[in-house]
């Protein structure tokens, strides 16, 4: 994880620092985006028509990622998806924060795609905390630009200078930045400057941390923010999908599409070509609306041979992981000492446990869509919510044959991402359908055929055993995982190596590799060759941690009520700022004693042991930290929840969350992700999970998929720890702790112990029946 | 030719009667705040007001409105302002935003219907509305910040 972390940092951070020096110097007014704009993209999310904020006089752009104008005006740039967490908000206020700008004078331009940005992925709940040291430096070049002009021109000391507000002042005389960059203004930056930039101590900082309103929030209560699916383009038809049997291997036989016809607007069907191996199999069905190419798609037959996989089920591929599981594939972690055999064999006890999770789907609202034309430069311009463009845009040059610089993505809303996004694949069939008929095509997914084409959060099973000696004191631990790896089959690039030389998809994994001092520990990460086969694995919210920690702390409850442990005790024994957990700058000082503290919190505010609960009531524990040992977002929850023994019946009552993500940038924002993704967790706990049958996905839409509703929302307490470390994530770190937590109470409530995702009323009959 | 009023303007729309509301009104007369979530009726992002109550335009045949009144939430307020999209902007209940134009068209006809809903009443009408960023908690605070604003009071 270290690994695939420091190279996504590299290439997000490093050569875009660099490559420009911050030659800081006047440049003309408007900003070129490297392609003409033929339409308009939702760039500006705080307007209705999503234009971005032109510039007034001359411009002062001290790097790529803002500029100042003559009135003063800042407009920052953002190379993140706005998919709800309203990310350019806290992006931008960090870069004034150091810039000294008022808060009222900045805007942002969620841009399109260029090379110049470097990679674009919105995901892994690293965009604060990859953009703070980037947009800090850029912040404090221009601070620092400024203020030496104005010292220059009135000829005094730039150390006696102060900025705030966009204005600098020596005491008695003041000028604007409005008014040094009218004059315009030179000035630029070796690299030992430039790492030299003294950066605002944490005392200091006045826009971080403070409350502001986030600037995609209005549009989004008019119905004005405009997202993939509004995508507007002169002269464009539209398209629905035939989605063949089989994510891979089927083949068209034969299309009829007599009886479509004699539907009003149906123009016809075309069986698509894919260089890129992405869509096998495809039709699309085009009209001169969508509903003429619905209704049309109703009446054609498309005879297909089926690839390898139509009939698998769930149950096979957890047979399958099972079955990898007892063999020796897959990679083992770095942990402080991964060889445990001598161990167990020792052991005087041990513990051994299996958990199981269902396929989960993504179900975001919006379903997936893309608009997609080449534009009179020959551009070939794609208008979609995405989250990860660097990854698709390759893919796209191979589909289209043409060079991936003649491929510009247009940025727009997301109507939720939750990981979906990140995989591009929905964009390929719109852009084979609009080359193979010249027009630009809008391809909108039926909400059952985003399901069905989902990647879904990959069924798993996780095998878990610990080792005691005969002082009952933890000597051993191992957790073995399997599931369908989103990275191995998307992005294989990424995927670091185990201590055996195996590469792993640390997605799949991450959470395993804990901060408990447990003496060895074997964490073995298992790609499952079927799934990923039988469909495209996907990061969905979370990723691993979501359901690695739903075994991870489950088993330490049931490792603690073995030994007649107290879970909370169990675990601060065993939380341990030492060695490997001992914690490193700058992401993870205090290492597990951080942990430690987060638990101990939720423990204080739910009253864990301290409060007489009725009959079938209890509070269950859980701690986690968060999306990996790299940038540990320290998270804990407590959940009370009543079990109904005649029923099976949960009824959630209230959760506690407690976080120490390092420094709040954006308070309110904060909290809205935290009740989100903990929202999510319950969710995925009791509420939604489906099953593959016959190579698919069984529910399809709402009805036979029941994600959380606004009746079944508990009371919610969310606390952060007062911080100034580096900011972490936030977007996801609350969705892993609340499964085993609920568990862990269903388990003290009621003595049921349930070991797969979703709990179901009928799982819990079952385990009370023994 | 199929003539009704939409947002206090006449329109008329050539299209097959059979083309859902939800897509006469984005593509055939261009307004996209109204969105598209799961076609059968059962997240309530399509919702819309005909001639004043709450209603799925995904589910609605263009015929059906023939000579009715629809508005959607660019006609909620001409302004924008309607206490309950203020009340949504106080509270920062948009997260992604994709659902909130169904939402906020819920929760302000559960007002008109009802000014002085009780939490129950809140919970019975709102869980209609799917939202998978789970604003849940927000939308709940603001159909009662709203309620209080238009004059009702909650009696919780």
């Amino acid at each position: 994880m270290a690994n695939l972390l420091s190279r996504l940092a590299n290439a997000q951070t490093k050569p875009k620092m660099t490559r420009r020096g911050f030659l800081v110097s006047m440049t003309a007014a408007g900003v070129a985006f490297g392609f003409p704009r033929t339409s308009d993209a939702a760039m500006n999310p705080a307007v209705p028509d999503g234009t971005p904020v032109a510039a007034d006089g001359r411009v002062f752009e001290p790097s790529m990622w803002y500029w100042i104008d003559a009135d003063g005006q800042v407009n920052v740039n953002i190379i993140r998806a706005e998919m709800g967490q309203h990310v350019g908000t806290a992006i931008a206020r960090i870069l004034a924060d150091e810039l000294e700008v008022a808060w009222e004078k900045v805007q942002i331009t969620h841009v399109d795609t260029h090379e110049k940005w470097g990679l674009m992925v919105t995901g892994g709940s690293w965009s604060v905390w990859q953009s703070w040291p980037v947009y800090r430096q850029a912040g404090a070049a221009g601070r620092i630009a400024l203020i030496e002009a104005a010292a220059a021109k009135w000829g005094v000391d730039a150390a006696s200078l102060t900025a705030r507000d966009g204005v600098i002042s020596d005491g008695s005389r003041e000028i604007t930045y409005a008014a040094l960059v009218a004059e315009g203004l030179e000035r630029s930056f070796t690299e030992e400057e430039l790492a030299a930039l003294p950066l605002k101590p944490h005392a200091d900082l006045r826009l971080v941390g403070q409350d502001v309103h986030p600037l995609d929030l209005d549009t989004k209560t008019t119905g004005q923010a405009i997202y993939g699916l509004d995508a507007k383009v002169d002269g464009m038809i539209y398209a629905v999908p035939m989605l063949p049997p089989t994510r891979y291997g089927s083949k068209i036989n034969s299309v009829d599409d007599s009886a479509a016809k004699s539907i009003k607007g149906y123009l016809e069907t075309v069986v698509l070509d894919d260089p890129s191996g992405t869509v096998p199999g495809w039709a699309v069905v085009l009209g001169t609306s969508l509903h003429a190419a619905r209704s049309a798609s109703y009446e054609i037959e498309i005879d297909w041979t089926p690839g390898d996989t139509a009939d698998v089920s769930e149950e096979d591929i957890q047979a399958r992981a099972r079955q990898l599981i007892e063999s020796d594939a897959g990679a083992i972690l770095p942990t402080e000492q991964p060889d445990t055999a001598a161990t167990f064999d020792a052991a005087s006890d041990t513990l051994e446990a299996e958990y199981t999770t269902q396929s989960v789907l993504h179900f975001q609202m919006e379903p997936v869509n893309a608009t997609v034309f080449q534009n009179a430069d020959g551009i070939w311009e794609v208008h979609a919510g995405n989250q990860w463009q660097s990854l698709i845009l390759p893919t796209l040059a191979t589909a289209l044959d043409v060079p991936a610089d003649k491929i510009v993505m247009r940025s727009y809303m997301l109507g939720g991402g939750f990981g979906r996004r990140l995989n591009g694949d929905y964009i390929v069939p719109a852009a084979l359908a609009s080359k193979a008929v010249g027009k630009p095509v809008k391809l909108v997914f039926a909400r059952e055929e985003d399901a069905q084409f989902d990647s879904i959060r990959s069924p798993s099973v996780q095998k878990l055993r610990m080792a005691f000696d005969d002082g009952q004191d933890v000597i051993a631990m191992e957790h073995h995982a399997a599931a369908g790896w989103p990275t191995q089959v998307l992005a294989p690039g990424f995927m670091p190596k185990g201590v055996n030389g195996e590469a792993f998809d640390p997605f799949a994994i991450d959470g395993a590799d804990h901060w408990y001092s447990v003496g060895a520990h074997r964490v073995r990460a298992v790609s499952n060759d079927l799934a990923n086969q039988t469909f495209r694995p996907g990061w969905l919210r979370s990723v691993g941690p979501g359901w690695t920690n739903f075994a991870v702390e489950s088993f330490m409850d049931e490792a603690a009520h073995k030994l007649g442990a107290d879970p909370l005790q169990f675990r601060l024994d065993h939380l341990k700022a030492e060695g490997i957990n001992a914690g490193s700058a700058p992401n993870a000082v205090g290492g597990a004693s951080r942990q430690a503290a987060v638990l101990r919190r939720v423990a204080e505010m739910s009253g864990y042991g301290k409060r007489e609960l009725p009959e079938g009531t209890a509070i269950g524990l859980a701690t986690t930290f968060g999306q990996s040992r790299t940038m540990p977002t320290w998270t804990a929850a407590a959940v009370q929840l009543a079990v109904d023994t005649e029923t099976g019946e949960v009824d959630v009552q209230k959760m506690w969350l407690a976080f120490d993500c390092g420094t709040v940038v954006d308070p309110d924002g904060a909290r809205a992700q935290c009740e989100g993704a903990a929202l999510w967790g319950l969710s995925m706990a009791l509420h939604e999970g489906t099953r593959i049958e016959n190579g698919n996905v069984v529910d399809l839409n709402l009805g036979a998929y029941t994600p959380l509703r606004l009746e079944d929302v508990p009371e919610m307490e969310i606390e952060f720890v007062e911080s100034s470390e580096v900011p972490v994530g936030l977007g996801e770190p609350g969705t892993t702790v609340v499964a085993p937590a609920i568990a862990n109470a269903i388990f003290n409530a009621s003595g049921a112990r349930i070991r797969h995702l979703p709990i179901t009323a009928d799982a819990i009959l079952s385990a009370l029946k023994g | 030719m199929i003539e009704f009023e939409l947002n206090g303007r006449q329109v008329s729309v050539d299209a097959d009667p059979d083309t859902p509301l939800l897509w006469a009104i984005r593509d055939e007369l261009g307004l996209t705040g109204t969105k598209f979530g799961c076609g059968i009726g059962a997240c309530g992002a399509c919702t819309v007001h005909i001639d004043g109550s709450a209603a799925r335009s995904c589910i609605t045949y263009l015929s059906d409105v023939e000579g009715l009144s629809v508005t959607t939430i660019e006609g909620l307020d001409e302004d924008g302002d309607h206490p309950v999209q203020e009340a949504w902007r106080n509270l920062r209940v948009p997260q992604c935003g994709y659902c909130q134009s169904g939402q906020i068209m819920q929760a302000a006809s559960l007002l008109k219907d009802t000014p002085n809903p009780s939490d129950e009443d809140i919970d019975a009408v709102m869980t209609g509305n799917l939202c998978r960023c789970m604003t849940y908690p927000r939308i709940r605070q603001a159909v009662r910040e709203a309620a209080t604003a238009m004059g009702g009071s909650n009696n919780g």
